[in-house]
């Protein structure tokens, strides 16, 4: 079984990043960046899914500037066989990210893509599904387990009240959330062992233009500041004298 | 200029009202039936969208499962969580994790659009048509289904939500604690992340970036530091209060109410106390 997994360089998901002060973009210059960590779980499930079944071969592939080899270099450090660098410098949205990776299945002919359910820097979640819709493929987003099954995959996905089971036939698309697994730490042979596996880098194949444009970037408008109350009881008193009780 | 406006629960469409009135354009209602699955309902919303320049829904995690692959059916633009309208065109939206607000226009038309009811007035017309939508076949089979929450309000709706975190030691103790003050205000339950990872808390009650977003008249944080992605949920709550034995954590910043204390005394002296 052939998996792709997409892959996206984000601003490091747990540094504190601002808009620049003219609000043309983000302040990045003193920020690292890092892999989508929704992204680094599903390369983690596929890895998880060769090391089950030496049959499964895994790619990853990144849409993006030359920078993204240092983040498709980590995750082949995972586990993951061969990377792809779709490089380019355009302006994207999910649904040019969603047509140039149709291009790539179209290519590769993977029989499972499973990518994060949304970036963390633009916290859109939609490539998956518009790669899906693209593909007239099923989907399954925001998946907490992952079961290979005869000819398909069975996925338990987390729901707005709870969780559900789906059987889903292959090719398909998967999206993962947060409790899928918990990705491995790197260790020392892998990032050796990564440096010499393949990774191969082609230009855009897709003429694709967004259909969205981020205009401008501010901070939101910071909350007022709050006071500390001394005990339960006043805190009581206070919640009542704000109405909040 | 016309809205689509996509139901998946039954008071949905009671929500639009604001949103619809803010794009300022009349709007037509379809409801997705509770059990139609993604690739089903997306292209049954596909059929209807016809004479529609925008198509909308209600921030959930069921109407990104759907409305997203009802933009890439329609190889369209889509803007999720709107949380201001600046023009029928151009909207507000948080990005990365809520530390930035970004403001985005749809450059093609139709648009999909996912908004947060919480950030829009609850007034407003009601839709020009209301139609149940007829779903076909899916191409994948639902086998099991696990539904959760119980009695308590919806954690997304509630006016009042009480969240724990990792210092509640474990699921049994969470419920007790956290679900016993939640119950006497009549509120819903939320966690952290950190409370979920650990297993003490289910994950649909996750409250974050990556989990629900809320905004209730009171959110009351016990155990709780207050990280980046925490605090992109509860952000547009009225009125936040903060339990935490560490006078540092991050979240007396954000509280309007903070109190230093032991949770395991304060929480149930404050349930005591109402």
């Amino acid at each position: 079984m052939k998996v792709l997994v997409p892959v996206k360089r984000v601003v490091d998901p747990y540094a504190k990043v601002r808009p620049l002060p003219d609000g043309s973009g983000l302040d990045t210059a003193s920020v690292k960046f890092d892999v989508n960590p929704f992204d680094e779980i599903a390369v983690e499930e596929a890895v998880r899914m060769k090391e089950a079944d030496p049959g499964v071969h895994v790619t990853v592939v990144s849409i993006g500037p030359a920078e993204c080899e240092d983040q498709l270099r980590k995750v082949l450090a995972i586990g993951a066989d061969e990377a792809l660098l779709v490089e380019t410098t355009d302006a994207m949205d999910s649904t040019v990210v969603a047509a140039e990776l149709a291009a790539v299945v179209g290519q590769l002919k993977p029989d499972l893509v499973l990518m994060g359910k949304q970036a963390t820097d633009d916290d859109c979640n939609q490539a998956g599904q518009m790669l899906a819709a693209r593909l007239g493929w099923p989907q399954a987003t925001f998946a907490c387990k992952i079961v290979s099954q005869g000819g398909g995959i069975e996925v338990t996905r987390e729901t707005d009240q709870g969780e559900e089971t789906l059987s889903v036939p292959l090719p398909c698309v998967v999206t993962t959330d947060l409790r899928l697994n918990e990705p491995r730490y790197i260790a020392l042979p892998g990032i050796i062992k990564a440096r010499s596996k393949p990774l191969q880098k082609t230009a855009r194949s897709t003429t694709a233009v967004p259909k969205t444009r981020v205009v401008s970037l501010k901070a939101p408008p910071p909350r007022p500041a709050g006071r500390k109350v001394g005990s339960v009881s006043e805190l009581v008193a206070a919640l009542k004298e704000r109405g909040a009780l | 200029m016309k809205t689509l406006f996509v139901a998946f629960e039954s008071d949905d469409e009671s929500r639009a009202g604001g949103f619809c009135e803010a794009l300022g354009q009349p709007w037509d209602s379809v409801h997705v039936p509770a059990d139609a699955l993604s690739d089903a309902a997306a292209t049954a919303v596909q059929a209807a969208v016809q004479g529609h320049t925008h198509i909308a829904a209600v921030s959930s995690m069921r109407s990104k499962d759907v409305m997203a692959r009802v933009a890439g059916l329609l190889d369209c633009g889509m803007v999720t969580d709107v949380t201001a309208v600046v023009s029928p065109t151009v909207f507000e939206r948080p990005i990365i994790a809520g530390t930035v607000t970004a403001t985005v226009e749809a450059t093609a038309s139709p648009v999909v659009l996912t908004f947060r009811p919480s950030s829009f007035p609850a007034s407003g017309q009601g839709p020009a048509s209301s139609t149940p939508l007829t779903v076909g076949p899916s191409l994948v089979q639902r086998t099991a289904t696990n539904v959760r929450g119980g009695s308590r309000p919806d954690l997304t709706q509630a006016k009042r939500v009480v969240s724990g975190g990792r210092p509640l030691k474990d699921a049994e103790t969470f419920e007790r604690v956290i679900g016993g003050l939640a119950d006497k205000l009549g509120g819903a339950v939320g966690a952290t992340r950190a409370a979920v990872d650990s297993g003490i808390a289910p994950n649909e009650l996750q409250v974050g970036q990556t989990g629900k977003i809320v905004a209730p008249d009171l959110y009351i944080a016990a155990g709780i530091s207050g990280s980046t992605q925490h605090m992109a949920g509860i952000k547009d709550s009225k009125c936040i209060v903060a339990i935490n034995k560490d006078p540092d954590a991050p979240i007396f910043e954000f509280a309007d109410f903070g109190l230093v204390a032991d949770l395991y005394d304060a929480v149930p002296e404050l349930e005591k106390s109402l």
